[in-house]
């Protein structure tokens, strides 16, 4: 992929309005806004970097960290943080929440809070692609827990028979809530089961975002090409806790390890370095920090300003072709 | 035989239904295990492997490919074989085809058909044997039919093809070599939700559940023998269940028994019960009763088997006990 400074720009954009998104999450968490969330702070650069490589019209699966995944493929925020708040204008107009930001305008079809659950729909994305002929691709963000599904090597295989369009892309931030990569693989590298499976995989820094779209724009070109799946490993960080506010009693990850990524390995940080250093203006990048809170800060605007969804309306949406349905009331 | 109808079997019924679906609509696809080998053989003469995908034994993940497909543009059938299968699929079934309309506000739909074969009576034993509708039951979001005879299976098949939700067709392989006059039409489709009289009577209503029909119709026979006239309803589509037909009925007779082969605890049957009693109660004029099959694993020796299901004799001495 050609690292021009206008994509450069882009990705730092997008990184940044995952970033300046979660962070007013967590404000309208505490102030009792958002019932809940799951942040993707620190996996920005793998997010971003996956989604630069794809088009408008390409598929997406995610996961229950599911901010980013819309956000990393261009989606506008305002239907996303009325989501967050549980409002009619809502991205899901309410019925999905923190974990299935699925924005369908940008390629999205499904945020899964079942681990794995999501890599079967963007593995059957790509079989209906290859059978109606077009040139899309499809990829499934999943996470270093969800590679010890049945789903996840079921549907690596099946992609495989098939030389299906796929990107399996793994963000491994080393830990299912509690539970560490090393306590829980046989082996710690995700990419290297691509072997089992006849397919390539790849590893790749995710913290470095440039490197990430370079990675995944290969798999693209080869999906595209016919050449069938691809798994990609993003090493990457979770830096908040697995979700806001919950308390883990074990000391499953250490003090240093996190403050080391936070300050070493912030992909923000790493990325507005390379930017700089590529002879991009601080100027410029200043720019895009405040189109960003001036994004960020009108999409708050819009949610807190938004009204709820009506109770009578919590039976919209379940059929596309209702038959005798909502059920009459009990009387 | 006329022109407008021709006889085929309840097995023939599911392949010409398929075949006529998938000519008519490029978009239809069948995915499943040993598709050629469950019923399906034929269609691989019209059509090649692009559109009839042989899988491996990944019933979790091919299910879910299917419900991939019907996001983005396919109606894919999704043939799971033998029930018993079907809990391998049901993380995909329930947790995404169900529920994915709904919770992305109606910015997804799911076009998709699971066939599920109910192989019970067969002595292949428990691990192959279940008759699971009730639990697909409880989940919001799906659509379940249960044809009983060639015309609807191939009516009903249509319909689910065409329908933009997830329905579940469930068959039975007990049904599999009955023949009758089929329509030819090619828009044959029998509406989803819809309940069939299959006998008029006055003095007892026998809702029939799924493959129970042949059982249950005998049954009326032996009825109408002793002078008790019973009204065959054959409810076709579990979900949604036609309560204005079975409570029409109910209103008539006073009397209903339900036949049912699945697990007696939280049945069809039991369903049909509830809403007869909170709904039709003042109709009734005795208890209603369920034949179902009791709460004990399928065992593989046919002596031991055959007691199991409801038969046209337990259908009999139930209603005799109200009558």
């Amino acid at each position: 992929m050609r690292r021009s400074n206008e994509l450069m720009i882009e990705a730092y954009r997008r990184m940044l309005r995952i970033r300046k998104f979660e962070e007013e999450g967590v404000r309208l968490t505490i102030s009792g806004d958002v019932p809940g969330m799951h942040s993707s702070i620190g996996q920005e650069a793998a997010i971003v970097g996956a989604c630069l490589a794809l088009r408008n019209d390409d598929y997406i699966t995610g996961t229950h960290r599911s901010h980013g995944h819309p956000i990393g493929k261009g989606a506008d925020l305002k239907p996303l943080m009325a989501e967050l708040c549980g409002k009619a204008t809502g991205i899901c107009k309410g019925r999905g929440g923190s974990m299935h930001l699925a924005d369908h305008r940008v390629g999205i079809i499904g945020e899964s809070a079942i681990v794995g659950g999501g890599i079967p729909l963007a593995t059957g994305a790509g079989l209906s692609i290859q059978v109606r002929g077009t040139d899309q691709v499809s990829l499934s963000f999943f996470g270093d827990g969800a590679a010890n599904q049945g789903t996840f090597a079921e549907s690596l295989n099946l992609a495989a028979i098939w030389k299906l369009p796929v990107i399996f892309f793994c963000e491994n931030n080393l830990y299912a809530i509690s539970t560490s990569v090393a306590k829980s693989h046989g082996q710690p590298d995700v990419a290297r089961r691509a072997d089992g499976y006849g397919i390539q995989g790849v590893i790749v820094d995710g913290q470095d975002v440039m490197a990430v779209a370079d990675v995944t724009y290969s798999a693209v070109e080869r999906a595209r090409g016919g050449h069938g799946p691809t798994l990609i490993e993003a090493k990457t960080y979770r830096f908040d806790e697995h979700c806001f506010g919950l308390q883990v009693p074990i000391p499953y990850r250490s003090e240093r390890e996190l403050t080391a990524y936070q300050t070493q390995r912030d992909p923000l940080i790493l990325h507005r370095k390379l930017m700089l250093e590529s002879g991009i203006s601080e100027a410029n990048v200043n720019s895009v920090d405040l189109e960003v809170a001036d994004q960020v800060a009108e999409a708050v605007r819009f949610a807190k300003e938004s009204p709820f969804p009506d109770e009578s309306e919590v039976y919209d949406y379940m059929f596309s072709n209702p038959i005798n349905y909502p059920p009459k009331p009990l009387t | 035989m006329s022109q407008t109808h021709r006889e085929m079997t309840y097995l023939n019924a599911i392949v010409e239904a398929q075949r006529e679906e998938m000519l008519r609509d490029q978009r239809v696809i069948l995915i499943g295990e040993d598709i050629a080998v469950y019923g399906s053989g034929p269609l691989f003469d019209t059509f090649d492997e692009r559109r009839l995908r042989n899988a491996p034994i990944s019933e979790n993940s091919f299910t879910g490919m299917g419900v991939g497909a019907a996001l983005t543009g396919l109606r894919p059938i999704v043939d799971l074989t033998i029930a018993s299968f079907v809990y391998l699929a049901s993380d995909q079934i329930i947790n995404q085809a169900a529920k994915l309309r709904y919770m992305t506000g109606g910015q997804l739909k799911v076009p998709i058909v699971f066939r599920i074969c109910t192989y019970y009576n067969v002595s292949n034993a428990a691990q192959h044997a279940d008759r699971p509708y009730p639990f697909f039951m409880n989940v919001p979001g799906l659509k379940i039919v249960a044809p009983a005879t060639p015309s609807d299976m191939k009516g009903l098949l249509k319909a689910a093809i065409r329908d933009d939700d997830p329905v579940l067709v469930f068959e039975d392989i007990n049904l599999w070599s009955k023949k009758e006059l089929v329509p030819v039409d090619l828009d044959h489709v029998i509406p989803i939700g819809k309940a069939s009289v299959r006998r008029l009577g006055d003095d007892v209503t026998l809702v029939s559940v799924a493959g129970c029909l042949p059982k249950v119709l005998a049954a009326a026979e032996s009825l109408q023998e002793m002078g008790i006239s019973a009204e065959v309803i054959d409810l076709r589509t579990l979900l949604p269940l036609d309560t204005e037909t079975i409570l029409r009925s109910i209103a008539k007779t006073g009397r209903a028994v339900i036949v049912d082969n699945s697990h007696r605890i939280n049945s069809v049957a039991s369903e049909v019960a509830a809403v007869i009693s909170e709904e039709g109660f003042h109709s009734l004029r005795a208890p209603v009763l369920r034949v179902t099959t009791p709460a004990v694993h399928i065992p593989f020796s046919p002596v031991l088997e055959k007691q199991l299901y409801p038969s046209r004799e337990s259908i009999v001495s139930t209603v005799r006990k109200l009558l």
